[in-house]
């Protein structure tokens, strides 16, 4: 069996009389590709709030990383990595001064910082722009980079909350391959995004409606399922009954 | 009726930052003529300096036959622009945000409501709510109605759809159909490329520079290359794999697929590529594979264009 790393059993939200999330029960596993879609407004930003620590759930159970949501968010926010299409760098830092910050608020040494830093940088290709000004770098090489922050200190977990919106097609596909070489060396991703086609990268894709789980599977299954081509048509044909608008 | 030439806006004390780089292209009346590029392209800079809000530093635009430059004030009554970021009052309630907006423009809202009827509808049950309380795809109606409670002949609209999940978008798109048949002009921008085929002519724009114009059918049969799409069941592997194949000149993701572009040494053999190409994939050990000549897309034509 492979190890189970995000688990939760019935997870609620509710602010007053809304209920946000709806009791969410689902897994996932280690070195997984794990899509998280849905409409606005379907609840996804309040579930990975959640999950990262960020937020109580009002009921429910859930571990992330082995720990307890309720007990050890703290311990939750250090073993997981976190990106979003909004905020993941200091922009008038360079990129190396980057490096040493999220390194250091990580509890990284400074020598682990360093070797990191060198093999990284190389990796990326990014020798001449290290000592650079993150805002000067081109939008999709600014992701590449953000993505490879989030996992700079070897979390179990990324999160990724659209890691690729209004990145250039070559360089949104570049991000995608390092998240599969993220995955490859069994970091954990759990992402979402409004990219039908990036749904299909996906090892399993959740689909949320009005807060609960519509549909729970990989993409080859839910197309059949549903008897259509594309994972597009999946989605309209789950989320056209939405009946709440964020 | 939109009219560019020779477009040019440079930002920075040294003008170093060339946002707009000779940009030329017209847009027909009652058209959608989209533009196609990711962030940094230079598309809001367009938008901006059509609809009057920033200064050319050379080139000319005309907006309805009025100059942007000499005859701002007349464009300013003919086009309604939705910014990408949202702009309306967020402490004014939606029929608040409405009626502001026709009385800048002197109208009313019941002069031009058979232009917004269709998308207020959906609004009116959250007439009483303020602006910044709405959910992202009902802010997102309200700044089209505001956009065109003046009834423009020409409309711009930076962005609507970023953000906005494929339910949402496809109900948007159904809106312009709707206000292109009462006769409106529009111009939208867009960095999802699978909306470019909702566009009777499309820019496909980067770093400040068209790259091509044309109708997106157009510019898919104007690919010059033959396209496999190839699956199998490793797909992170088959990835790895035609990357490292010589006979094909690239290969990328799309989707359930990976794409590979045939090499331009090689004849226009189509069978024999994809034989040579079956053969190496088996021989890589990769399981369930399918090959399949497809057309190009207008996101595969982009990613040839981008290198």
């Amino acid at each position: 069996m492979p190890e189970v790393v995000i688990q939760t059993d019935k997870l609620t939200k509710r602010f007053g009389d809304f209920t946000a999330v709806d009791e969410m029960t689902f897994e996932v596993f280690k070195g997984e590709i794990f899509g998280f879609l849905g409409a606005n407004g379907a609840g996804k930003t309040t579930a990975m709030r959640m999950l990262t620590g960020l937020s109580n759930p009002t009921s429910g159970k859930a571990t992330v990383a082995g720990f307890d949501v309720y007990k050890k968010s703290e311990n939750i926010k250090k073993n997981i990595g976190y990106m979003s299409q909004k905020f993941s760098l200091y922009e008038d830092l360079t990129i190396m001064e980057n490096l040493q910050f999220f390194g250091g608020i990580y509890g990284l040494s400074g020598e682990q910082i360093q070797n990191r830093s060198k093999t990284l940088i190389e990796e990326l290709g990014l020798q001449k722009q290290a000592n650079k000004l993150v805002k000067d770098l081109p939008l999709g090489w600014k992701q590449k980079l953000a993505f490879s922050v989030a996992i700079f200190h070897d979390p179990k977990i990324v999160f990724l909350d659209e890691p690729t919106g209004g990145v250039d097609p070559a360089a949104r596909r570049q991000v995608w391959d390092l998240i599969y070489a993220a995955a490859d060396k069994g970091i954990t991703v759990f992402v979402t995004t409004h990219y039908m086609d990036e749904a299909e990268y996906c090892n399993r894709i959740c689909i949320m409606v009005d807060g609960k789980i519509a549909a729970l599977d990989a993409p080859g299954e839910l197309k059949k399922k549903y008897k259509v081509q594309t994972m597009d048509e999946v989605f309209y044909e789950l989320a056209r009954g939405a009946k709440r608008n964020e | 009726m939109v009219s560019a030439k020779e477009l040019v806006k440079t930002y920075g004390e040294k003008k170093e930052v060339v946002a707009v780089d000779h940009v030329s292209f017209s847009v027909k009346e009652a058209e959608i003529f989209g533009l196609i590029g990711p962030d940094g392209a230079g598309k809001t800079s367009i938008f901006r300096m059509l609809t009057t809000l920033l200064l050319p530093d050379s080139g000319s635009a005309t907006v309805e036959g009025f100059d942007v430059v000499r005859d701002y004030k007349s464009i300013r009554n003919t086009v309604g622009y939705m910014p990408g970021k949202f702009s309306l009052y967020q402490d004014l309630s939606v029929e608040e945000n409405l009626d502001f907006f026709a009385t800048v423009f002197e109208t009313t809202v019941q002069e031009n409501y058979d232009l917004i009827e269709d998308i207020y509808v959906q609004l009116e049950p959250f007439k009483k709510r303020r602006a910044g309380k709405l959910s992202g795809g009902m802010k997102q109606k309200l700044a089209l109605c505001c956009a065109l409670i003046h009834k423009p002949t020409v409309l711009f609209l930076d962005e609507p759809t970023t953000g906005v999940d494929p339910v949402s978008r496809r109900e948007f798109w159904e809106m312009l159909k709707r206000l292109q048949k009462q006769g409106i002009t529009i111009l939208v921008s867009t960095p999802y490329m699978d909306e470019a085929n909702l566009c009777d002519r499309i820019a496909l724009i980067q770093n400040g520079k068209i790259l091509s114009i044309d109708t997106p059918q157009n510019i898919s049969a104007a690919f010059p290359d033959k396209l496999f799409a190839v699956k199998a069941r490793q797909m992170s592997m088959l990835l790895k794999e035609l990357s490292r194949f010589d006979k094909a000149k690239a290969s990328y993701s799309f989707g359930e697929y990976a794409h590979v572009v045939t090499g331009a040494g090689e004849s226009n053999d189509q069978g024999e590529f994809e034989k040579d190409l079956k053969n190496y994939l088996h021989d890589k050990s990769l399981e369930n594979v399918e090959v399949k000549a497809i057309k190009a897309s207008v996101e595969d034509c982009f990613i040839k264009l981008l290198k």
